[in-house]
């Protein structure tokens, strides 16, 4: 079929008109984030009270076509690697998996004789988009650290976002079909994360992902106190004062508007958007994404989680995560961390290059995640490495396994893991297919669908997604090939 | 008199190593990297020498004889970008010696007589790390202003200090345009300044020592070194990107008659036919591909692949991003490889770009870079393809020693494997 994805993304609005596709690949999005009641606000509301949604998402799937890919490994994230296999595509949904499907009379055929298939690959730390290409100083694409306090949890990360980001393409070019972009870490709490799909789109709400929680982003560590020094925080011991003072804010905002939400006695509390974002983590509508490299740090980090009642969903970096993967394994933590970064700081010092597996082995989940443009390009490459490295320690992490620390697991990290990261009937079809075992250095992303429709097809560049940067600047053969 | 600053520093291999024994390496396939592959061949090590390489080689009865059927047997490999040895921790400055710190030589830009190997730490915990993942020998390479200082090339022998680890300097000046933040024009106008001035200086240290000539827009000590680089005889290795920028480094190259190497191009495929006319060498990654400045917009893993089929001497380094390939994961080259491969290089050259090529640019191919008769015995035995991940090097030689000594994150992991950890010393 070939679509071209260039005039796909010119006729997204009109994507619209094709109710059986959007209705049938995309649950709506649901009108709140929360799951909580009691912040529901009411309808009439004005601008002073809370809306859990003021920018919806407005994405749509591509058009796609009924999909058969056969003859192919699909490493499945959910069980072992079917061999001689065959996955479906209908709708934007995986519709069946197995060794013998027959194919449906409208269905493109694609045979994968040699090549592996993949669930799209999901990253739990990028910040592409917000710190944009290119990065030159003067371009002002940086808008990733709102370093101007502390405590900025007012801040989502969503409106630093630049659709037209040439490192998306990559990103996608790489096999990677949900992302989550972060603030940076200059700051105690950064602010809100955004969950985003790997698509086309002229405005941000249209690659959010419908129904995807948001994150908060918090850090330790030497960053904070290095951008604090002068007026502090400038220590740890000022970090952990710092994140404490913020939850007994937020503690008491929480209580003032779920008894308002309940009574509605008299005038509703003040809003503030900090606090806001802050209670709906104590209500456990929103996951934390905590940046933390010291294992003593994170053991203090979980004591301030117990203290006020809230969740980390994953730390992030977590270089000396290995160091207590008992505790991340009993208080359900996942670890999103890269396969071998180390020693750029002192507190990057101890990484070690079995860190996936050694968390893995503990039972933790664990997540290989990039925090960088170029390795979340390669996020299986980087997998590789960490499992070849737990070998030399006796830890045997079969494909099947490492598979899992780019898909299912970081989606659980999103809680996404219900609809995406791993090739079941009824997900999401978001699917790649790799030339080789991914796991291959030689191995390369052939083709890329994000709900059943091809976004991304190595073969066919005259159909590649150029974002509206590259026009002109970048040499069409250059970048992706 | 003082053109003993000029000498190249060469430290010739010690003629008696630590282990006087002869080692047969047998059974393996061989790349020698100077010739065809050999399949089931043999690598005969005698006092830290190879002093064979073939499939009929006569091997000694006292022999220590090494089976490597199914194994990959390659030369050391050579880093040739790195900071190893002189960036412990990044963040941390005291263990930070890449670059001039004093404001005055940042100011000028100009630190061409700084020597990056004299503030090399051969106790890097890196080292131990890097040997054992096959990296035995890498150039360390200044950083930072225009001309940044002198490069050396290290060879990370087991036990060794600095004197027994730097194996020849200076092996290249290095230079980095659009530091600083000035406009090309200034950048080029500047770096003619000072090498018109060397070669001045050159032909009038007489009557400079005299105070008889001109200002000169260079310390003398930065003149002296720049000498052997007017003169033809220390290349000068360039950073450059944009493919404009390459080709006014050939001019310049053309006008001073500049042994030229281009750092980075990243979009040197776009000129790629020039650099080949010109016999002009890249240093380049093989998976960046993101326009991250306005200098790169061209940037593509294919890079290395389309110059060396148009003929460049092609040397692969590690530039992918922010994992530290430089220091911390210059083991990661041989990935980098691997991706030049699957992006249109031929497995043989990506071999070569990181072995034996990175070996002649810097004057050190008659010790390493290739399995032959008379190098140093630097041989990696891999357990496989070298560039895939799943491959380890299982035996590392360093002039005929076998690498032991464990990393410091070997010894981490070794300490945490099981927890609650063992405080003790831990012996992997």
């Amino acid at each position: 079929m070939r679509h071209s994805v260039i005039a796909l993304a010119v006729g997204l609005v009109a994507c619209g008109g094709h109710p059986a596709l959007a209705q049938g690949t995309t649950p709506p999005a649901p009108a709140r984030q929360g799951t909580d009641t009691t912040t529901r606000a009411p309808m009439s509301g004005g601008v002073s009270v809370p809306n859990a949604d003021p920018f919806p998402s407005t994405y749509r799937p591509f058009a796609s076509r009924a999909t058969l890919i056969r003859n192919v490994t699909v490493l499945t994230a959910a069980g072992p690697a079917i061999r001689g296999g065959s996955v479906l595509l209908r709708d934007g949904r995986i519709a069946e998996v197995g060794t013998s499907i027959t194919a449906p009379a409208d269905a493109v055929i694609i045979d994968g004789t040699g090549k592996f298939v993949t669930p799209g690959i999901v990253d739990t730390h990028s910040h592409i988009g917000a710190g944009a290409a290119p990065g030159d100083q003067g371009a002002n694409m940086n808008d990733v650290n709102e370093a101007t306090n502390p405590v900025t949890a007012q801040v989502w990360v969503e409106h630093s976002v630049w659709p037209q980001d040439p490192q998306f393409t990559r990103t996608l070019a790489g096999g990677v079909t949900t992302i989550q972009v972060l603030p940076g870490s200059a700051n105690l709490i950064g602010g809100r994360s955004v969950v985003l799909k790997v698509v086309p789109s002229r405005t941000v709400q249209g690659m959010k992902f419908p129904g995807a929680k948001y994150g908060l982003k918090m850090a330790c560590g030497e960053n904070p106190k290095r951008v604090y020094a002068q007026r502090g925080p400038s220590t740890r011991m000022g970090n952990v004062a710092g994140y404490r003072a913020a939850w007994i804010q937020a503690e008491a905002y929480r209580r003032r508007w779920d008894k308002w939400n309940t009574n509605h006695q008299g005038d509703a509390p003040t809003r503030d958007l900090g606090l806001e974002t802050l209670a709906e983590v104590l209500r456990v509508n929103i996951y934390v994404h905590n940046h933390c490299y010291r294992a003593d740090e994170m053991a203090q980090m979980i004591d301030i989680a117990h203290e006020f009642g809230y969740k980390i969903r994953s730390f992030h970096h977590g270089v000396e995560a290995y160091k207590i993967a008992d505790l991340l394994a009993r208080d359900s933590i996942s670890a999103s961390v890269w396969s071998d970064w180390g020693a750029f700081k002192m507190e990057a010092n101890d990484a070690v290059r079995a860190n996936l597996p050694l968390l893995w082995k503990a039972g933790v989940v664990a997540i290989t995640h990039s925090d960088d443009a170029s390795g979340e390009q390669r996020l299986n490459q980087e997998t590789a490495k960490s499992v070849a490295e737990g070998k030399l320690l006796g830890i045997n992490v079969s494909d099947d396994e490492a598979v899992k620390w780019i898909t299912i697991n970081p989606a659980w990290a999103l809680g996404l893991q219900d609809r995406i990261g791993s090739i079941e009937v009824g997900k999401n079809a978001d699917v790649v297919l790799w030339s080789g075992n991914p796991f291959s250095v030689y191995s390369r992303a052939e083709k890329v669908w994000v709900d059943g429709a091809m976004l991304y097809d190595r073969t066919d560049p005259a159909a590649r997604w150029r974002t509206d940067f590259e026009l002109g600047y970048v040499p069409e053969q250059g970048g992706r090939n | 008199m003082r053109r003993h600053i000029l000498l190249a520093v060469t430290m010739a291999a010690a003629a008696s190593p630590l282990a006087a024994q002869s080692i047969a390496i047998t059974g393996g396939r061989v790349f020698p990297v100077s010739g065809p592959v050999i399949e089931n061949g043999t690598v005969l090590i005698r006092d830290g020498r190879i002093v064979a390489v073939g499939a009929g080689v006569a091997i000694p009865a006292d022999a220590r004889r090494i089976d490597a059927a199914g194994r990959w047997v390659t030369p050391g490999l050579v880093n040739a970008a790195t900071s190893v040895g002189v960036r412990e921790i990044g963040a941390v400055g005291s263990t930070v010696e890449t670059s001039p710190r004093s404001t005055q030589q940042q100011q000028r830009g100009i630190s061409a007589s700084f020597n990056v190997w004299e503030g090399f730490n051969p106790a890097s915990v890196l080292i131990p790390a890097a040997r054992k993942s096959g990296i035995t020998t890498a150039a360390i390479l200044p950083q930072g202003g225009l001309i940044a200082g002198r490069g050396a090339v290290m060879h990370f022998v087991a036990g060794g200090g600095l004197t027994e680890m730097l194996m020849r300097s200076p092996v290249a000046m290095v230079a980095e345009l659009g530091a600083g933040g000035s406009t090309r024009g200034e950048q080029w106008s500047r770096l003619r300044e000072v090498l018109d001035d060397a070669r001045s200086y050159s032909l009038r240290r007489a009557q400079y020592e005299r105070a008889a000539t001109r200002p000169f827009a260079a310390t003398r000590l930065d003149l002296e070194a720049l000498v052997p680089v007017v003169e033809g005889r220390l290349p000068l290795l360039l950073s450059v990107d944009r493919a404009s920028d390459i080709e006014a480094a050939l001019l310049l190259a053309r006008d001073y008659r500049l042994r030229l190497i281009i750092g980075g191009g990243a979009e040197a495929w776009m000129v790629a036919g020039k650099l080949a006319a010109a016999k002009v060498p890249v240093l380049t990654g093989a998976m960046n591909n993101i326009p991250g400045s306005f200098s790169t917009l061209g940037q593509r893993q294919e890079n290395a692949g389309l110059l060396r089929r148009a003929g460049v001497p092609v040397v692969i380094i590690g530039n992918a991003g922010g994992g530290d390939e430089e220091a911390f994961n210059v083991r990661n080259v041989r990935f980098e490889a691997g991706n030049a491969v699957a992006y249109g290089m031929t497995w043989d050259d990506a071999l070569r770009a990181i072995t034996l090529t990175p070996a002649e640019i810097f004057g050190v191919s008659d010790r390493v870079g290739s399995l032959q008769a008379g190098r140093d015995a630097d041989v990696v035995i891999w357990s496989g393809d070298p560039f895939e991940f799943a491959s380890q090097p299982e035996h590392v030689f360093l002039r005929g020693v076998e690498t032991t000594t464990p990393s410091r994150q070997d010894l981490l992991e070794q300490r945490y494997r099981t927890l609650p950890p063992n405080y003790s010393t831990p012996r992997p």
